[in-house]
């Protein structure tokens, strides 16, 4: 099947513009007799199911969390990106876009990135008016602050929770349209498959987590605003409840699953304890400011305590390899070498896996007070989790599973190759490439369920009758006898282990082999032992209690299983892809510096896998990335 | 690190049915997991028990989404200042200890299963008015509303309330009262929340009546369990807007305002 | 009219309404509980300072003084008890299961026992009341002496044979002290209430409630003690 993107003609500042005149309008009666679904509640989900409803459709929202302001956008810590050029440093437009497309290493579709640069103005205007309480200035005006190594400030913030802030603004909005009748909300309640009719998303299954029902809910569009599948790594920055069902059980159902080895790893995240670890936390980036970066020369002394080892028998290996950027080298190239160091057996901590990040220096030039007022929250944070003092003794960090820029792929209008259902936020794949820049992801989330999608949604339900599908259709019935007998299956299992432990050891592998470096090798050996595992978990995995009650189990079971099967996927994705861009590392392509080594010729492509039914020969579709405004170049950081 | 011997008494509850405490011996919890993972820890080991694991709700685990809740010895989120249980950490506890674990408790929370409980009455407060009625695309420019850092940095504070239910779980009476001040709060101090504030005021109290929440009686309970550490100035706040605005309905000019009794 | 009604029932039934009209209640409590120790301070300052107090109250406004205060004070009171026990009713619906384990963190033991202060206190106001001011069971009513040539009741001497009475001045002290108590959180509390307290001004206001609950007991304890145990005016 051939890729159809849809991306407007005319000159890329115009697109956008010209898109929106030549998208088609609704009258507003009819309107109303048009149903969207929208799956999840966080910024993508709660923005698009509040203005669909403001224009006057009729929407049914719906989230796992016990609320929709729970939503995993909420854990955003560091701001959101808007090209305000309030500080009138020579931001812009253009400039943004440019930032993202380079930053993304050129595999992002231009396009849909010029869009998001233009709309991130209207984001901002959009949240202040809710009453978001960004940072103000004295005077009055909005605060900004540089971010990720950004040449301008561009950055709105709301202290450490700008995540929060925007989502209970989007989150007010879709109250209000709540409380207005337009939505209908569906808290506690999971998507367990996509429904279509004759090619078309019309529909979802869901599961109601207090009850255990299983139902069908039909619509003329649905919307899938489901996040990332950052847990396919068991351990990541995600929420324990972030999970790939709903885009992988649309994916079993036609939609293109594109660039999935596209994962984001941050570097300094506090490091695993022990075997009972359920999450990593993230430690704001600044802090490699002015911490530096370190493991004992000698393997032998990871057992000693940090003041044991002289000056002279430490490492520190980013100011050694990088001298011109040292501790504050890219995240992925940091990333990469704490894990080459702690591979030579010098890491430090429990397990081996972790590196120290020292201030005692800083400190000694600056005192601790000074170092108190940048990262003080960061230090109480750190002592917390791990019990240890950061101003005595240096932190011990290490990399985690952060953000995942693929996603199903969409066209400009955020519909996926499968009419009908369309995409949004960070479950879709089209605006951040190989690598997404810090605070985008809310910028995108936003800009996708705002701006975009409430005018483009319009060309596919144009072409629609409402309400010409209702859950009476056969495929609704058929559906939701095979999510029945899915759930019913993990119940009869009755087998030994327990779905954690499984996601556990998934989650161990995939890290391993398709982690911050990757190699055909261990790519090959994770793809024979994933089916394994799958396996193994299909037949021992126990599953306690009924699927007639709220049964956390039975939730993860599920979630669990898609794992399994997209794991699979993701490796596949990671092995095709011959080259190094972004988040995605091949130990084989590299130049002689450790620099990722992109190979334009051959992968300037957006990989958009189709299901085939069996997991071992997905369907490759490419989609060829061309490049008008921004030229490829090549990324160093010497 | 060490390991801790604990004794736990759960709630174990399934809805609509009378509840009860379990006794749950936790041998060995390594001092450095989180509360949550020594539930994880016990749940895995009932579950190889061929015994049904405890429910109980959680999410991001790193003090944010306000889902975690539990009664942990009496004090919601546990006996840490400013800290969800989600970021408690079992070395706060020593080896021998007995520790309730139990839900939030409130009529206005009915308990879903063991340790869950359903909160959506904070929802519904909120859909009685704690928005801003703005449709996208209809705003200036955001700077064309200067805000006051002190007005904004008000908000924020007030912004930080994480919807976890801990000031109800706390207060004796089961009062709302922190969560719907805090909420309303920011929207009223904010020049945007003007237009709406009696509105808003008047129609989230009403409900917060209604979803059966007690009332305060000034013993501040909800701001030393909160764990975004919320200020009962809020609550000062509230009441006296609550106060202008029933003035004002009472005695100014028709049309009556909307809100919880429209 | 009806609709000033309706949103004057609407207030009360709400809770912050109900808690405002307590708060309210209260200060008029707070002022005729300070008054009437001002007032009784004055059998220090002799028979006819006290005597003629009371001469000026049964006498202001024709007679009517007293009354209008009365009435005021019923209605206080009665509204203060009213709105609190339908509270405390609210409140106890709002935790219907109790907690096998609860800590309170910060509140004091005085915050926990304010209906049962409250309505302790109601039981001794009766008693005062039926002791001096129905005089049932005794004969002070007949209690007469002479102020400026005018035959007024003898105020003093019903007081200092009213507390010479043991029972009645141990009553007397238990009531000042859960008075005291009810006062130290009802008094800073009535602030926060009515929207008033500020970080700044909310320990100022737990101060002064300290210092009023502590005024109000050692002010009437005294009158008592002095009577009772140190025969003052006998």
């Amino acid at each position: 099947m051939s890729l159809n993107s849809s991306i407007p003609s005319g000159p890329m500042a115009m697109k956008w513009s010209k898109h929106k005149q030549d998208s088609k309008l609704i009258n507003p009666k009819n309107k109303r007799k048009f149903t969207v679904l929208v799956v999840g509640s966080g910024l993508a989900g709660s923005s698009a199911a509040a203005t669909l409803s403001e224009l006057g459709y009729k929407v049914k929202c719906f989230c796992f969390q016990d609320s929709p302001r729970r939503a995993h956008s909420i854990a955003a810590q560091g701001g959101i990106n808007a090209a305000k050029n309030y500080q009138n440093d020579g931001d812009s437009v253009h400039r943004l876009f440019y930032d993202t497309v380079k930053g993304g290493d050129f595999r992002a579709r231009e396009s849909n990135v010029h869009r998001l640069a233009e709309v991130s103005v209207n984001i901002i205007d959009q949240c202040v008016a809710q009453g978001v309480p960004f940072a103000r200035e004295y005077g009055g005006m909005l605060a900004n602050r540089s971010f990720g190594g950004a040449q301008v400030s561009r950055t709105f913030y709301a202290r450490g929770q700008t995540g929060q802030q925007l989502l209970l603004g989007a989150y007010s909005a879709l109250n209000k349209e709540i409380a207005a009748g337009g939505v209908q909300m569906y808290p506690r309640t999971e998507m367990l498959d996509v429904v279509t009719v004759d090619g078309h998303a019309k529909g979802i299954i869901t599961r109601n987590l207090v009850t255990g029902k299983i139902e069908s809910h039909a619509g003329d569009a649905v919307l899938l605003c489901t996040g990332g599948y950052g847990n396919v790594f068991y351990l990541s920055t995600n929420a324990m409840g972030c999970n790939v069902t709903a885009t992988w059980r649309a994916h079993k159902k036609g939609a293109y699953f594109a660039n999935p080895c596209y994962t984001q790893i941050h570097p300094t995240c506090i490091p695993v304890s022990g075997d009972y670890q359920s999450k990593l936390t993230l430690m704001s980036e600044s802090l490699r400011n002015d911490g530096r970066i370190w493991v004992p020369k000698k393997a032998a002394d990871i057992g000693k305590t940090p003041a044991q080892i002289p000056e002279s028998d430490r490492d520190y290996f980013l100011e050694r390899k990088y001298p011109s950027f040292g501790n504050l080298a890219p995240r992925d190239i940091s990333s990469r070498t704490a894990k080459e160091v702690c591979d030579e057996g010098r890491g430090v901590g429990p397990g081996g896996r972790g590196v120290f990040l020292d201030f005692a220096e800083a400190i000694g030039q600056f005192g601790q007070k000074t170092i108190a007022e940048r990262y003080g929250n960061l230090f109480a944070m750190y002592e917390k989790i791990t019990g240890e003092d950061g101003y005595k003794q240096p932190m011990r960090i290490y990399p985690a599973v952060h953000y995942t820029m693929g996603g199903l792929w969409v066209d400009y209008n955020l519909m996926s190759n499968l009419p009908g259902l369309h995409v949004l936020g960070e479950a879709n794949f089209s605006d951040h490439g190989a690598n997404r820049l810090g605070a985008s992801a809310l910028m995108q989330g936003l800009a996708d369920g705002y701006f975009v999608i409430p005018t483009t949604i319009a060309n596919y339900l144009v072409h629609q009758k409402p309400g010409s599908v209702t859950t009476e259709h056969p495929e609704f019935k058929k559906a939701l006898e095979n999510c029945t007998a899915q759930t019913k299956r993990f119940l009869d299992i009755k087998g030994k282990r327990s779905v954690d432990s499984f996601h556990r050891e998934l989650g161990l592998l995939v890290w391993d082999k398709c982690g911050m470096a990757r190699d055909r090798a261990g790519l090959t050996e994770a793809l024979k032992r994933i089916p394994e595992l799958r396996e193994e978990f299909h037949n021992n995995v126990l599953v306690p209690g009924s699927g007639n009650a709220c049964n956390p189990e039975l939730e993860k079971a599920g979630r669990v299983a898609d794992f399994m099967e997209f794991a699979e996927l993701l490796c596949l994705d990671a092995l095709n892809r011959e080259e190094s861009c972004g988040g995605h590392f091949r130990n084989e392509h590299q130049y002689p510096d450790g620099e990722a080594k992109r190979d334009d010729e051959n992968f300037s492509y957006s990989a958009a896998w189709g299901y085939s039914g069996d997991f071992a020969k997905p369907e490759l579709n490419k989609e060829p990335l061309t490049f008008e405004e921004v030229h490829l170049a090549v990324r160093s950081y010497k | 690190m060490s390991q801790l011997n604990l004794h736990l008494k759960v709630w174990r509850q399934n809805a609509g049915q009378p509840g009860h405490f379990q006794d749950i011996e936790a041998p060995e919890i390594p001092d450095h997991a989180s509360f949550l993972e020594m539930m994880d820890i016990v749940n895995d080991r009932l579950i190889s028990n061929g015994q049904e694991p405890v429910a109980f709700d959680h999410d991001c685990r790193e003090g944010i989404c306000g889902m975690c809740s539990m009664q942990i010895n009496g004090v919601p989120h546990g006996p840490e200042k400013a800290t969800t249980t989600c970021q408690l950490h079992m070395r706060k506890f020593r080896t021998g200890d007995t520790i309730w674990v139990e839900p939030f408790r409130a009529k206005a929370f009915p308990v879903i299963k063991d340790l869950v409980v359903n909160r959506g009455a904070f929802d519904r407060i909120q859909q009685a008015g704690g928005f801003i009625s703005v449709r996208t695309g209809a705003p200036q420019d955001a700077n064309a509303l200067p805000i006051g850092k002190v007005v904004a940095d008000a908000a924020m504070d007030a912004a930080a309330c994480i919807g976890c239910g801990a000031c109800v779980a706390a207060c004796k009476n089961a009062s709302a009262m922190l969560f719907v001040s805090a909420k309303a709060g920011q929207l009223n101090v904010l020049p945007q929340g003007q237009p709406e504030k009696d509105r808003r005021t008047l129609g989230m109290v009403r409900q917060m009546d209604k979803e059966g929440f007690g009332n305060c009686t000034n013993q501040y309970e909800c701001e030393a369990a909160c764990p975004k550490e919320i200020s009962v100035r809020w609550i000062t706040k509230l009441n006296r807007d609550y106060a202008v605005a029933a003035v004002k309905e009472a005695l100014g000019n028709s049309p009556k305002v909307a809100g919880g009794g429209d | 009219m009806s609709s000033v009604f309706d949103s004057l029932s609407r207030f009360y039934a709400s809770s912050i309404g109900k808690k405002i009209l307590v708060a309210l209640t209260g200060l008029v409590m707070l002022g005729f509980v300070l008054g009437h120790m001002i007032g009784n301070l004055l059998i220090f300052a002799g028979k006819d300072a006290i005597n003629e107090y009371g001469h000026l109250l049964q006498t202001a406004l024709h007679g009517g003084g007293v009354w209008i205060a009365r009435i005021g004070l019923l209605a206080a009171v009665v509204l203060h008890i009213v709105a609190t026990i339908q509270l405390t009713k609210a409140n106890r619906a709002a935790r219907k299961d109790a907690y096998g384990k609860h800590k309170a963190q910060v509140s004091s033991k005085s915050s926990h026992i304010m209906i049962w202060s409250g309505l302790t206190i109601l039981a001794f106001i009766i008693y005062p009341l039926l002791h001096f001011t129905v005089r049932v069971g005794n004969d002070y009513a007949s209690y007469q002496t002479t102020l400026h040539g005018e035959t007024v009741h003898d105020v003093y001497r019903m007081v200092i044979a009213g507390f010479s009475w043991a029972p009645a001045s141990i009553f007397y002290l238990i009531a000042m002290a859960l008075l005291c108590s009810h006062l130290s959180h009802g008094f800073s509390s009535l602030f926060q209430t009515l929207g008033i307290s500020t970080d700044k001004t909310e320990p100022l206001f737990k101060k002064a409630g300290y210092a009023f609950a502590g005024l109000i007991f050692a002010g009437n304890a005294t009158i008592v003690l002095s009577i009772w145990l140190f025969g003052y005016g006998r």
